[in-house]
């Protein structure tokens, strides 16, 4: 029983972990497939908690504090379709341009707005998402294995974790089952066979640009104002990286890319598990070796060692219309 | 008619100096012109600022060392950035093949001290060419035979090089008995002689790498437009088909321009590692391999601009830091910003002024045909 407990605890850390994970893939998943490389997820999200944590604190409303961030991450999201598809700038430099002007913009803002040393005040009460207990969570809990898991792994989260196990089954039905998901995908196949059907190729990457925003918003308000208290300087940590290469590991696909990200926050909660602790036969593995293996186990996947990983066909390319 | 008269619809000739100089100037402007607004959103006045800055990076002697100590790791970075990119290749992951060579330069300066300093420097240097070449290999390799994007493996393979060079530092190099990680310090006789051990100058971290440096800017211009090897890698990136058919094997050139590549992202290592430090460290490379691209990016992969762009930072880098003292509300950040935003208007909003400027001077240039 006390293994089964462990391993409970360990789930809900990963669920915690894979929360910005899952909403930044998902994010990402629709400007590539668009056939926008976005490797500027980090700096929205990394925006969109600046953005949260101060509105939050100044209006005292965590929901505002969304809305905040949300605006923020879709106007950087505007930003990199502007560079992208207006002007057919290089993604990777913008994408790049981005994150650096965030990473800087984000403290430079906050020492100067709240004198606390580049980050924000602590979020206490309503100006941060508290955990929600579903109902009959604490009646069930005595039920062995399914009421624990229950009261343990699916009851207690914030809003936004439930906001993020939506957001794939959602994100699937629009790519799958609507006419802008068909387009969306067939606009990072072939632009040209899209532009003849007579629509709008830009407009159309705007769209999935500004879903990109949308979804990076939520993600980043996440970090500053459900899972931590405030904003820290660089408080995405590399996640905007991650949920790319999880996004890549799931070939950018919404089921897979959510089973890639559980995996990468699971190697995550592990790795917090295992610090320091001796295992029977191997000892105690680094840290560090946990740490890079999300990344290893991408270049892995994309040389082709462990299955094969096709992006978009015409992603990284700028659509220029012929005259 | 003259010679000048231009043909029905021939591209009219926009002078030299507009692509080379005008443009890059006015996107730098407008890089400089959003940060002002920043600065008097922050509630400082942005002339000021400039003020302190130049002053900050330019005004003294000590200053200017600084200055130039920073140049040296942004000269390397961007030549790096610039090889990859004659090929067609976007090297994202200076940063992490400064790491490796940074580590390669350690092992070399822990465990070879016992040669003498005209031995041991020269296998440094040696080992963080190898060290940061190999580092990119990989990815070039997968790119070349395995066609995996560079962009994403050279990302990748910046984080894992920070997991191994904190590993090696925090369990295997760090030094007996220390509690940071970092590992003992080099002995006295493989440092690189600072400018000022030689030259009346004051205390700087300004080293003779910087002299190397300069060397290589000089060797990437014999390298790209005086060798076989340069053309072969310049073909590759323009036009790889064209290569195939001259004969060019593109996968050879792109593991070689990424070999060199990363080897020149490794003597970061050698300026910071040999020359400041004179310890192995975690995070000597600053985000200088990402600055490297906005160096390679403004410099038009041409080694004199390079020089000029990395001088740039260079001053922006020091005067920055003179800024977070000087000014009520900047902090050492707002250098950061002012770094994305060059990055935002010469990189990716490149096209935004252009077509507008060539436009104004197509024009000019068409009626004065038009008057002679």
């Amino acid at each position: 029983m006390e293994y089964f407990e462990i391993f409970v605890l360990l789930m809900d850390a990963t669920l915690r972990v894979a929360t910005p994970l899952v909403l930044a893939a998902m994010a990402g998943m629709f400007s590539e497939r668009s056939g926008i490389v976005d490797i500027g997820l980090e700096g929205k999200m990394l925006g969109a908690a600046f953005a949260a944590a101060a509105v939050a604190y100044v209006t005292g409303s965590a929901w505002l504090g969304l809305l905040g961030g949300i605006a923020v991450s879709m106007a950087l999201s505007g930003l990199h379709a502007y560079a992208c598809v207006t002007h057919n700038g290089n993604q990777v430099v913008s994408g790049m341009a981005i994150n650096i002007v965030v990473a800087g913009l984000t403290p430079t803002l906050a020492f100067a707005w709240f004198r606390q040393g580049g980050q924000t005040p602590a979020l206490t009460g309503d100006d941060r998402f508290s955990s929600l207990t579903l109902p009959f969570a604490e009646a069930v809990r005595d039920i062995p294995v399914i009421g624990y898991t229950y009261a343990e792994l699916i009851s207690g989260h914030n809003i936004l974790v439930y906001i993020a196990a939506a957001a794939v089954p959602i994100c699937a039905y629009i790519l799958y089952r609507t006419r802008f998901g068909l387009r969306v995908r067939a606009v990072g196949e072939n632009p040209h066979a899209v532009d003849t059907a007579g629509i709008v190729v830009s407009h159309l990457r705007y769209q999935a640009l500004m879903v990109t925003g949308f979804l990076c918003g939520i993600a980043g308000s996440y970090l500053s104002t459900a899972h931590g208290a405030a904003f820290i300087r660089d408080m995405t940590a590399g996640k905007g990286y991650l949920a790319l290469a999880a996004l890549i590991f799931g070939k950018w696909r919404p089921v897979p890319t959510m089973f890639a990200c559980l995996l990468f926050a699971f190697t995550d909660a592990l790795q917090a598990r295992l610090q320091g602790v001796d295992l029977p036969l191997v000892g105690a593995i680094p840290v560090q070796f946990i740490q890079a293996l999300p990344y290893v186990l991408t270049v892995l996947l994309l040389a082709g060692f462990v299955g094969k990983a096709i992006p978009p066909k015409a992603i990284g390319e700028p659509y220029i219309k012929e005259r | 008619m003259s010679d000048t008269s231009v043909k029905f619809g021939s591209p009219a000739k926009v002078p030299a100096w507009v692509n080379l100089v005008l443009v890059p100037l006015v996107n730098l402007l407008a890089a400089f012109l959003l940060s002002g607004v920043v600065i008097l959103i922050i509630g400082d006045n942005p002339l000021q600022a400039m003020e302190v800055l130049i002053y900050g990076a330019f005004g003294y002697e000590e200053a200017l060392g600084y200055t130039l100590y920073y140049t040296t790791n942004f000269i390397f970075t961007g030549l790096a950035v610039a090889i990859a990119f004659h090929c067609g290749l976007f090297n994202i992951g200076a940063e992490g093949q400064a790491m490796i060579g940074g580590l390669g330069v350690g092992l070399v300066a822990l465990y070879l001290d016992v040669l003498p300093f005209a031995l041991v420097v020269p296998i440094a240097i040696l080992a963080a060419a190898l060290f940061g070449g190999f580092w990119a290999a990989v990815p070039a390799y997968l790119q070349a035979k395995r066609g995996s994007h560079i962009v994403i493996t050279t990302i990748m393979f910046n984080f894992i090089a920070a997991s191994v060079l904190t590993y090696l530092l925090v369990e295997v190099l760090i030094a007996p008995g220390g509690q940071s990680p970092e590992s003992r310090e080099f002995a006295e006789h493989t440092w690189l002689p600072f400018f000022h051990n030689f030259l009346p100058l004051p205390e700087t971290p300004l080293n003779i790498s910087f002299i190397f440096a300069l060397l290589l800017c000089v060797g990437f211009y014999y390298l790209m437009w005086h060798t076989r090897w340069g053309y072969e890698i310049r073909v590759t990136g323009q036009n790889e088909t064209a290569a195939k058919y001259a004969g060019i094997s593109p996968a050879r050139n792109i593991i070689l321009a990424m070999i060199i590549s990363g080897a020149l992202a490794g003597f970061v290592g050698v300026n910071e590692i040999l020359g400041v430090h004179h310890r192995l460290i975690l995070e000597f490379t600053g985000g200088f391999g990402f600055v490297g691209i906005a160096v390679a990016l403004m410099g038009r992969n041409h080694p004199v601009g390079i020089f000029l762009a990395a001088l740039l930072f260079g001053a922006l880098y020091q005067g920055g830091s003179e800024l977070a003292f000087e000014m009520k509300n900047i902090n050492r950040e707002m250098v950061i910003v002012i770094q994305g935003l060059i990055i935002l208007f010469s990189g990716a909003l490149e096209h935004m002024f252009r077509p507008t400027i060539e436009n104004f001077f197509k024009k000019r240039s068409s009626s004065a045909a038009v008057e002679a």
